[in-house]
């Protein structure tokens, strides 16, 4: 009863049409969950390629791609119809991507190549194929478009790669394991988690080194479980998300004075998180506990958990 | 078609990448010898799936390459070389050569003397021991420049106990071969069924002096017939007969040990927190499975270059120093940053436990608790260690 409030309460503030759709990917289910964000209740499963991992929307939220990794490409997915319209020539183990802010190229890492795939997807040819260091993983493309990072776990590196050229033009030695890269709204810092480090770099996007490096401490959990993956950052540049893994909570950071503020319970080993639409909410989801956990982002709570398939890794939420 | 077009691109990228190095920083050779010496252990009768004889190796050259990948952004260039020899003393000799052209650093996979001798050969040098699972030297018998990345058997029963204790199976058959490793792994079993409360209702030693003309399933039954327990376990190293216990106990019960349910380093199976990419990665260079022995000699390089980024040097006393204190952490696809044991020098580690085709559970299980870190729940502690390490 609450919660119908809540989420009916939410619906009126944001002004929106109804209902968003946020879109989960079950790796070890080849499917995605649909949940429907105002009854939070999974209301379709649809079949997708083998082992899908990473997930991003076309930045008029028309298509949603989806990192098949096992079936070796990217598949395009039209979000009106749910069909999935066309499949890209991503190269070998799709892992995580990112769209060009042009809305056609696509940065995809290729975990088992040791390469980054640079896709136009509108005509669906591989316009560059850039090597970068072993299993890269996670993509980033900066807000004005100028750079393309990619994280590289066992080099535990990011490669900048210049988009005008798509060829390297630096690399940042980070903690180990690098997993996800994330830019702010300004496009100033990138925001970089390393899963074995147990860190967080913010790094200044106009040098290229570390402003700071966050660690975390969760009373009652051991430091080894603290596992930083998954990073969103608000676009009113008040709040970061980090999904910490096995340490089973997602950590809140100040995203001005860069301290963390809060540690908020979420699933077990929690991966990816993606904001609603308004960013009133955020998602996590947990992929041992096959959930998805949903966060209020003005009180700082956790809402519900919503299960999906086994082995939720990626989410996106389309208005 | 993909490589055609687009292999103009990736050797443009290959010359900005090597302009990078160039401009970056000055270049650091990283030598490291990796020394093979795996007696035979006699003729076996389950021998129908035959181990690698590369076990070690290939992991060791995996993992030259994944530091390469580092390197080349740092120019530091790391180089592999390899000798497999038949005896001890050939193992010494080929040390000896690879020590005079200047190498330091060590991956060994040898039995426990062969390491020693090693170790006492060269003390100015690392060693890192992907071979032996020897309890004395994490316990009694430390050896000063050597590391341990291979867990101890009593790490591998520690871990095997422990899910037991959680599976409330606490009645154990121990069944024990001849040869002085069966021995030794046995002992482990003793130590770990003391530490984590089970009971050893009866001990046998499998010494085929039944009737050969009997099959295991006329034998087995028979020779598992005792007082009651919950699990049968069984020492058996080198994989003689302990094949043919699971499904030929007297009582329906399962079988662990060194067959059935077992304790290792690493195993096919392992998938989770990016195991699935080593392990694709692998079997790409090898052409087949990663085992525990591949691991572990990956681990040691791996070690070694973690300390050569962190240091930009390869002193082999500066990279021990780093390894053994806690401000480096190791990938090691196992779920946890990885780290040595101050006081013998183990890699402490998760243990997965496996059945052939599926893992059953990874050790530490929650619950065991520790007051520096649970994976120090497995194998010797500091207060059990009595050499200066």
């Amino acid at each position: 009863m609450r919660r119908t409030l809540i989420a009916t309460a939410l619906l009126i503030a944001a002004g929106q049409s109804l209902a968003a759709t946020a879109f989960v990917s079950n790796e070890k289910d080849n499917t995605l969950s649909l949940i429907d964000m105002d009854s939070l209740q999974v209301t379709q499963t649809l079949p997708v390629g083998m082992r899908p991992r990473g997930l991003l929307l076309s930045h008029d939220n028309t298509l949603l791609y989806i990192c098949a990794s096992d079936s070796d490409r990217v598949q395009v997915m039209d979000v009106a119809t749910h069909t999935i319209i066309k499949e890209l020539p991503s190269g070998k183990d799709p892992e995580q991507f990112a769209l060009h802010p042009n809305n056609r190229w696509l940065y995809v890492s290729n975990e088992d190549d040791s390469l980054v795939t640079v896709i136009d997807t509108e005509t669906s040819k591989v316009l560059a194929q850039v090597d970068v260091g072993v299993e890269p993983e996670g993509m980033a493309v900066s807000p004005d478009g100028k750079w393309a990072v990619n994280t590289s776990e066992t080099t535990n590196m990011l490669h900048w790669i210049d988009t005008s050229t798509q060829t390297l033009a630096d690399n940042t030695l980070v903690d180990q394991r690098p997993r996800f890269v994330e830019f702010n709204k300004d496009g100033s810092q990138l925001w970089s988690s390393a899963e074995i480090g147990g860190t967080v770099s913010v790094i200044d996007v106009a040098s290229r080194k570390i402003l700071k490096t966050l660690k975390f401490e969760i009373k009652g959990v051991h430091p080894d479980k603290v596992q930083p993956v998954g990073i969103k950052i608000s676009d009113d540049g008040k709040y970061a998300f980090v999904a910490l893994g096995p340490a089973n909570h997602v950590a809140v950071v100040d995203a001005k004075t860069l301290d963390v503020v809060d540690y908020l319970l979420v699933g077990r080993r929690v991966w990816q998180l993606s904001f609603t639409p308004d960013q009133k909410q955020l998602l996590a989801t947990n992929g041992v506990s096959g959930d998805v956990s949903v966060i209020d982002v003005a009180s700082l709570k956790v809402l519900k958990s919503v299960k999906v398939g086994r082995y939720p890794w990626g989410v996106v939420v389309a208005p | 078609m993909r490589q055609l077009v687009f292999h103009p691109l990736r050797c443009l990228a290959l010359v900005a990448w090597s302009l990078l190095a160039t401009a970056a920083e000055d270049p650091v050779q990283v030598r490291i010898g990796y020394l093979a010496y795996i007696p035979d252990t006699g003729p076996i009768l389950s021998n129908v799936i035959p181990e690698p004889k590369d076990a070690g190796l290939r992991g060791a050259e995996l993992a030259i390459v994944d530091s390469n990948s580092t390197g080349r952004f740092l120019n530091h260039h790391y180089s592999l070389t390899s000798a497999s020899a038949d005896s001890p003393q050939a193992l010494l000799e080929h040390a000896s050569e690879q020590h005079q052209q200047g190498l330091r650093l060590f991956v060994v996979n040898a039995p426990v003397e062969t390491l020693r001798q090693l170790s006492a050969a060269m003390p100015d040098s690392l060693l890192f021991n992907a071979g032996s699972p020897d309890d004395s030297l994490r316990s009694t018998a430390c050896l000063h420049n050597v590391l341990h990345t291979l867990p101890s058997r009593a790490m591998l029963a520690d871990a095997l106990a422990q899910f037991l204790t959680v599976r409330r199976w606490t009645r154990w058959l121990l069944i024990v071969g001849q040869p002085p490793d069966d021995t030794a792994y046995a002992n482990a079993l003793r130590r770990a069924a003391k530490r984590f409360g089970h009971t050893i209702v009866a001990e046998k030693t499998f010494t085929f002096d039944n009737d050969q003309r009997r099959s295991a399933q006329a034998d087995m039954p028979l020779f598992t017939q005792n007082a009651e327990y919950d699990v049968v376990l069984v020492a058996d190293e080198r994989g003689d007969f302990g094949e043919y216990v699971p499904y030929q106990t007297w009582y329906p019960r399962p079988v662990a040990g060194t067959q059935g349910l077992t304790p290792t380093g690493w195993h096919k199976t392992v998938e989770t927190y990016g195991a699935a990419q080593l392990q694709k990665r692998f079997e790409a260079a090898a052409g087949r499975w990663m085992n525990d022995r591949d691991f572990a000699a990956w681990m040691a390089v791996r070690s070694i270059a973690s300390a050569v980024t962190r240091l930009r040097g390869t002193d082999a006393m500066q990279i021990r120093q780093l390894e053994l204190g806690d401000n480096l952490p190791l990938d090691g696809f196992k779920g946890s940053k990885l780290s040595y044991r101050s006081w013998n020098g183990q890699l402490r580690q998760p243990i997965p436990v496996v059945q052939p085709r599926a893992l059953v559970t990874t050790s530490p299980q929650d619950g065991f608790l520790h007051p520096g870190t649970e994976l120090d729940s497995l194998g010797y502690d500091k207060p059990e260690v009595t050499c200066t390490f």
